[in-house]
């Protein structure tokens, strides 16, 4: 009964999504920001990709909101496995060296992919400004490249310290350079750096200087929350 | 376009089996090929930026955090 009644609940809620969007004139030119964005962006922020002039110029400090949620998740995570860690820390000492060895195709293959992800996740956020992706997909992808590694080597850990410290570093950057915007130019996050030539790597001022550390922090970030899991189920 | 609907119809049937399978490994590799496909088609729709983050974060590490969550706990739904 109760199967019946999800199901027609969920019909009712698809033929409202139909008929509303069956309204909505999709790949027109019906929004004067949206116009405004792919005429004047490249002029006036330098970036090529105008997903990222929006993301990080127009709308820079919804990014940074994003960021802390992120961060505050991470740190809950952490904060809950953490309680639960102490308490299971005697039953995990009785049976330790329990964990098997990955497979040798695992390890071979994790050992060659491991820094052609990293270069890949780095070239993703360091060209944010260029081409498709930025500081979410390449952190991303490079904490894709250490979830790799954990499975081949599972006796193995970050070192927590250092990442640490290179996460709060590139928060700390993200925030400072929105703080230097509102001493230069009078307005948080403003791009206050020359923005060079388009389609080049050094172009577009503060942004790929603010993609680069959201790159690390969300890399760091995802590897921090792999490393917690991880530790708490063997 | 053709493709694309094959695509879309895949995408259907294997959010389907991953609601009915019983064993959640299977659950959840069905989850991650409807990310995959997922991100096929936001690339199709000229949106390359999503496509990227849907295959990074959906298809690998919310596969990992599921995997490693059903190790914890059960393997087979009751």
């Amino acid at each position: 009964m109760r199967k019946i009644i999800s199901i027609i609940i969920l019909v009712i809620i698809g033929v409202g999504f139909i008929f509303a969007f069956s309204q909505i004139p999709f790949g027109k030119d019906k929004i004067n920001v949206a116009n405004y964005y792919i005429e004047k962006g490249i002029k006036q922020t330098g970036a090529v990709n105008i997903v990222t002039s929006v993301v990080l110029n127009y709308r820079g400090i919804d990014t940074l909101g994003e960021i802390t949620v992120l961060f505050i998740a991470a740190i809950g995570l952490g904060a809950v496995l953490f309680v639960e860690r102490k308490i299971q820390k005697n039953i995990a000492d009785n049976k330790k060296d329990k964990t098997k060895r990955a497979s040798l195709i695992l390890r071979t293959g994790s050992r060659l992919l491991f820094p052609l992800i990293l270069l890949f996740g780095s070239y993703i956020f360091v060209h944010g400004h260029l081409t498709p992706g930025g500081g979410f997909q390449g952190g991303a992808v490079v904490a894709s490249g250490f979830l790799l590694m954990y499975l081949a080597f599972p006796k193995q850990s970050i070192n927590k310290k250092s990442s640490s410290v290179a996460e709060s570093l590139s928060g700390l950057i993200f925030v400072g350079i929105g703080l230097l915007g509102l001493v230069f130019s009078g307005y948080f996050l403003t791009n206050f750096l020359p923005k060079g030539v388009p389609n080049t790597i050094f172009s577009a001022g503060i942004i790929p200087v603010i993609y680069i550390a959201i790159g690390f922090k969300v890399g760091f970030e995802l590897t921090g929350i792999i490393d917690d899991l991880l530790e708490r189920s063997k | 376009m053709i493709f694309q609907l094959i695509l879309i119809f895949i995408m259907i049937t294997l959010a389907g089996a991953a609601v009915i399978f019983k064993d959640l490994i299977n659950a959840v590799v069905a989850c991650t090929a409807v990310s995959l496909i997922t991100s096929i088609l936001f690339y199709f729709l000229q949106a390359p930026d999503v496509a990227m983050a849907e295959a990074a974060i959906g298809a690998g590490l919310t596969t990992a955090i599921f995997i490693i969550a059903i190790r914890k706990t059960e393997r087979y739904e009751k």
